[in-house]
């Protein structure tokens, strides 16, 4: 069909893969710092983060090119010292993805440590362990369910990131457009064909993600429950 | 909970305030002719200036806007929107309007029409003089409308074909979803060149005009506007768009970029 251009499904699945590996690691992070602590300022940071979430993605998109534009203030700086611009790039895809899918990372991942009964690490400290070691021994193998939930979610919000992606990494086939874009650019223009080709892969994508996730979850609890009773 | 109670009254209070207005306002207008004019984005600013003058003149009418890209409000009108004349800022459209007998086709005009401009950021040292002289090889990027689905795009294409520079700026090319996306590009400087309207690189002030288009290089980009077939103020529909036409009007339009 569509001329066998398949850029954009290989440049969703690109910025998706990297962007979600780094909402990960970040979220996990936030969220296993914030879960067992409160200090002042705490709802200050959490409302902060899940902000993406609930702001038009024009919005998103516009603070975006403030910070990272060629005048903006990260992006300046980025540029005078590794000549590197992030504004028209598939790299300005990735960001895009980072900051709209972080909130459903940190938001599953804070829900997944809180739930933890704090025993299992107590016990695991009374037995010597470093906190290293009590965060990859119990909380994450612990918590993987909860964040794995997240990855995926995240990695779906990511590949469907529209309305600040344009903005920031703008339209330029065959460089910066991903299947969204795709998609919005062929109706606009009324190839409804190629429009319909992509809509038909971004929905499977995402459909089967989504699956793959409920299944997984479905075959875990089942285990961890049959391990318990086993106990 | 007093606290709530007191809240919920008074929001009840300003509810009923808000009510009454209303009705005030439909009494006072009932010998007044409300006109729902159906126009272009890219006329906003002119039209909301125009209105006021013109309805200094015209005591009897009052004017409604509802602004939008022409394909969009042709969508709307289509699907029964109470439009009383659309202007639109594509021929295509309004084509499409008359094919479907959506309009009163003998009140369709052409009231004015819009120009390419090449521009830069303000404090860009460019030093460019015309569309001719682009150099792919001396810029990063180069905004423009998305050709297929913009119509700025479309004739940006047509420019470009004409001078043979379509192929050498591939490139260099960042589309746009609007106009206005493209001059975002160039205001904070993230596009080295943009190609937009007249009227558009006009209203910024973060910008510098560098050249202008020969209209020769691409299709006309006119306004026509027309009197919506279901319309019930025809008579005061084509008195507007008479003043547009009128040498008042005219100067309004040039003021902005039209002409």
């Amino acid at each position: 069909m569509t001329n066998g251009d398949y850029t954009p499904l290989l440049l969703s699945l690109k910025v998706a893969a990297i962007s979600t590996s780094i909402v990960f690691v970040a979220g996990v992070f936030f969220a296993y710092l914030f879960a067992k602590k409160q200090f002042f300022g705490k709802s200050i940071i959490e409302s902060f983060f899940m902000l993406p979430l609930v702001l038009p993605p024009t919005v998103v998109g516009f603070g975006l090119l403030v910070l990272f534009g060629k005048k903006g203030w990260i992006g300046s700086w980025l540029i005078e010292w590794f000549d590197f611009q992030v504004v028209f790039t598939w790299i300005g895809a990735v960001i895009a993805s980072i900051v709209v899918s972080f909130p459903l990372m940190y938001q599953s991942a804070v829900a997944a440590f809180e739930s933890l009964d704090k025993k299992f690490e107590n016990v695991a400290r009374t037995m010597g362990a470093s906190e290293w070691r009590v965060f990859w021994t119990v909380a994450f193998p612990l918590a993987w369910p909860g964040l794995l939930a997240g990855l995926v979610l995240s990695f779906a919000r990511g590949l469907g990131e529209f309305g600040a992606t344009l903005m920031l990494a703008g339209y330029i086939p065959g460089k910066t457009d991903t299947i969204p874009m795709a998609i919005y650019f062929a109706v606009e223009s009324g190839q409804m064909e190629k429009a319909t080709f992509w809509v038909i892969i971004i929905v499977a994508l995402g459909f089967s993600t989504i699956m793959w996730l409920n299944w997984w979850s479905k075959r875990n609890m089942r285990r961890f429950s049959n391990d318990v009773k086993r106990r | 909970m007093k606290k709530n109670v007191l809240l919920f009254c008074l929001f009840f209070v300003l509810l009923l305030s808000f009510g009454c207005s209303d009705g005030g306002k439909v009494k006072e207008d009932e010998e007044q002719v409300e006109l729902l004019v159906s126009a272009a984005a890219s006329l906003t600013d002119v039209l909301t200036e125009l209105k006021e003058e013109y309805e200094k003149d015209h005591k009897n009418t009052s004017i409604t806007f509802n602004f939008g890209s022409s394909g969009k409000l042709a969508a709307q009108i289509e699907q029964g929107a109470p439009a009383d004349l659309f202007l639109s800022a594509s021929a295509k459209d309004m084509d499409n309007m008359n094919d479907k007998g959506l309009i009163d086709e003998p009140s369709r005009i052409d009231f004015t029409q819009n120009s390419l401009v090449l521009i830069s950021n303000k404090d860009s040292t460019i030093d460019l003089n015309s569309f001719e002289k682009i150099d792919s090889a001396k810029i990063d990027h180069l905004a423009i409308g998305e050709p297929e689905s913009v119509p700025v795009g479309r004739y940006t294409k047509e420019v470009f074909e004409h001078l043979g520079l379509w192929e050498p700026l591939q490139s260099k090319l960042v589309m746009g979803s609007d106009v206005r996306q493209v001059l975002t590009h160039v205001e904070m400087g993230n596009a080295d060149l943009g190609i937009v309207y007249a009227s558009d690189a006009l209203i910024s002030d973060k910008v510098k005009v560098l050249a202008k288009a020969d209209t020769e290089w691409h299709e006309p980009i006119v306004y026509p506007g027309a009197i919506v077939d279901s319309s019930r103020h025809k008579e005061e529909a084509q008195e507007f768009l008479d003043y547009l036409m009128s040498a008042d009007g005219k100067l309004q339009l040039e003021k902005f970029g039209f002409k």
